[in-house]
């Protein structure tokens, strides 16, 4: 091979691999800025007022969001109640009990479930719940949220049972004990750290959910008044604040995005770092 | 590879195990757990019946002219979903070109380039990037991105490029580039993650066989592992676009919400999901409520397709996987 050919081969080598390190470091430089932002524009914003006061009328400066985040909170338990028998259940039985033909359409009607766009899942809550109620209502956003959260729990504790070993399922069945015995005594203790894993991403994951939001809690100038009337979320202030065409306002979306973001991003960090240590 | 391994030794244990004559409880059990899988398979069943119950009135007024007409007018209770549809697709095609090649890139240096102690942190933040809520993505790009793209992007792209229709017209900012761009940020962790499995996938012989013959690393990056994934990536790119089809805080708040038909990148522009998310919950009359519903139908079956069909080519990929070793 002439020389030429030689430098040009290795140059490309070069240019090449420095552009896929590009790439990452494009990725990360867009998380620094999304966080960087969030956390300069709303952390010095960030105060107890904010914390435990409710929200002021428009034109009152001041004002915090207390309502907003316990009806977060509200929502993701209502939600987890719902979705966690349902999913776990459902992740037995992928794991443990389905024949290989119905459990391969369980789980790809469960992958297409999880693909539905969160806002198609909202409408659907409004159409069963909000219209025949002829109310919005924390109910209607926790089914809307739960509905997003079954797919993913019934995976991934699926995918964390299937890590237990075989020789385990046979040694209690070797001592006599039911199959149900086994599954729930030792299959589901032996995945626990996964699938508590799996819930805790899906739980973040659906506090900062929105879009369901929207037309099933629709948000609450009256704070939490039960499960069968509109209430605020945290998310939802957010999208309403950043439109609204007031400094003040939008100065309380970046404070709340910056909440939002340090529980999101901390359950995240915790998480995971507590769980790839487990696997090391 | 463990875990390949676990899978199919498992699969043998449900195998055994279905075998083995069931006693009572283990009966109950097993139907027990048999009714709240059947669950996940109803709700996706009832979501489909009670959208087309609830677009019913829409579907029977517009019939097909739905899919093709361009009015949206509340008033006269006239509706059609072609810019929601137009602007779905373009602004997920415009976050596609924008984020394939840097996803590929990263995840050739993940999978490929990285040692060990910079793979790990570095995929660690990419997963960061998806977990942050769509909602503070978009407040980010409505507040940062926005003026950012106004200024020094769409003016550039304006003045070079102005002689194509697609970056012509005044300024705003909001828009299908702005709507793409954020679209992107939000694409690229799932393409580079999928990608990146794909990719280790690829047996190590291909690569050896390759340096053996003395290629560089790119030419082995190039020639051997990404032909040999292919499926795989093509996989990872259409599961990319079902999420961005379907994205709805982010791109809402920075579309710009105009509904019109334009060729223009730089107007502003309405997605199937940002029309839902903005008018929903002030519509009023069966007409109206139904229409959007019927968008949602629209997106519903657009995604549902998009996804089945990632599905199949990742799945095809991990099933070459298992049986390559």
């Amino acid at each position: 091979m002439s020389e030429a050919g030689r430098v040009r081969r290795k140059w490309t080598n070069r240019i090449m691999l420095i552009l896929c390190g590009c790439a990452v470091g494009l990725c990360i430089l867009i998380l620094a800025l999304i966080v960087g932002y969030t956390v300069a524009k709303g952390a010095n914003y960030l105060n107890v007022d904010f914390l435990t006061h409710t929200s002021k009328p428009v034109g009152e400066i001041g004002g915090g969001m207390r309502d907003e985040i316990y009806g977060t909170f509200i929502l993701v338990g209502l939600a987890s109640v719902i979705a966690l028998p349902i999913g776990l259940m459902a992740g037995i039985y992928l794991a443990e009990f389905g024949s290989p033909a119905v459990a391969s359409v369980v789980r790809f009607i469960a992958d297409v479930l999880a693909g539905v766009p969160s806002i198609v899942v909202g409408v659907f809550a409004y159409a069963i719940l909000v219209r025949p109620m002829h109310t919005y209502s924390a109910l209607s956003a926790g089914v809307a949220l739960a509905i997003i959260m079954i797919p993913v729990v019934a995976r991934t504790a699926e995918e964390a049972m299937r890590l237990v070993p075989n020789s385990m399922r046979e040694a209690a069945l070797a001592l006599g004990i039911n199959r149900w015995r086994a599954v729930l005594g030792v299959v589901v203790p032996g995945a626990l750290t996964g699938i508590i894993t799996g819930i805790v991403l899906a739980v973040a994951r659906i506090a900062g959910e929105t879009a369901p939001l929207i037309f099933t809690a629709l948000g609450s100038a009256f704070g939490v008044q039960g499960l069968l009337q509109p209430i605020g979320a945290l998310p939802l202030q957010i999208y309403r604040y950043a439109l609204s065409p007031y400094p003040d306002w939008q100065q309380q979306a970046w404070a709340a995005a910056f909440l939002l973001m340090i529980l999101v991003l901390g359950i995240n960090i915790v998480v995971r770092s507590v769980s790839r240590r487990k696997s090391m | 590879m463990k875990c390949s391994d676990s899978g199919t030794t498992s699969s043998i244990a449900v195998k055994d195990w279905s075998g083995r004559r069931g006693r009572l409880g283990d009966k109950i059990f097993l139907y027990l757990t048999f009714i709240f899988a059947l669950i996940i398979a109803v709700s996706l069943v009832a979501l489909l019946i009670v959208l087309n119950i609830s677009a019913w009135p829409a579907i029977q007024k517009f019939g097909v002219s739905f899919l093709t007409s361009l009015d949206w007018d509340p008033v006269k209770e006239v509706f059609g979903a072609l810019p929601a549809i137009y602007g779905t697709l373009l602004s997920s095609i415009i976050a596609l070109i924008i984020a394939v090649p840097i996803s590929i890139g990263s995840a050739v240096f993940l999978s490929e380039l990285a040692p060990a102690w910079i793979r790990e942190p570095c995929s660690f933040l990419i997963e960061m990037l998806a977990a942050i809520p769509s909602v503070i993505i978009g407040l980010w790009g409505l507040f940062v991105l926005v003026p950012f793209i106004r200024s020094p992007i769409e003016s550039w792209l304006g003045s070079h490029l102005g002689f194509l229709p697609l970056f012509q017209g005044p300024l705003f900012g909001l828009g299908f580039l702005a709507a793409g761009i954020i679209l992107a940020v939000m694409v690229v962790p799932i393409i580079t993650a999928v990608s990146r499995d794909v990719m280790r996938a690829v047996p190590v012989t291909q690569r050896e066989a390759m340096y053996a013959l003395g290629a560089t690393r790119w030419e082995t990056i190039y020639r051997t592992v990404l032909p040999y994934c292919r499926s795989g990536l093509l996989g990872a790119v259409i599961l990319g676009l079902g999420r961005a089809l379907g994205e709805t805080m982010a791109v809402t708040m920075v579309i710009g919400n105009s509904y019109a038909l334009t060729s223009s990148l730089f107007s502003p522009g309405v997605t199937i999901a940002s029309k839902i998310a903005s008018e929903f919950s002030e519509a009023s009359g069966d007409i109206y409520i139904g229409s959007l519903v019927e968008l949602a139908l629209v997106l519903f079956g657009i995604t549902l397709l998009v996804n089945i069909i990632a599905r199949l080519m990742v799945w095809r990929m991990i099933s070459v996987k298992a049986t390559g070793e």
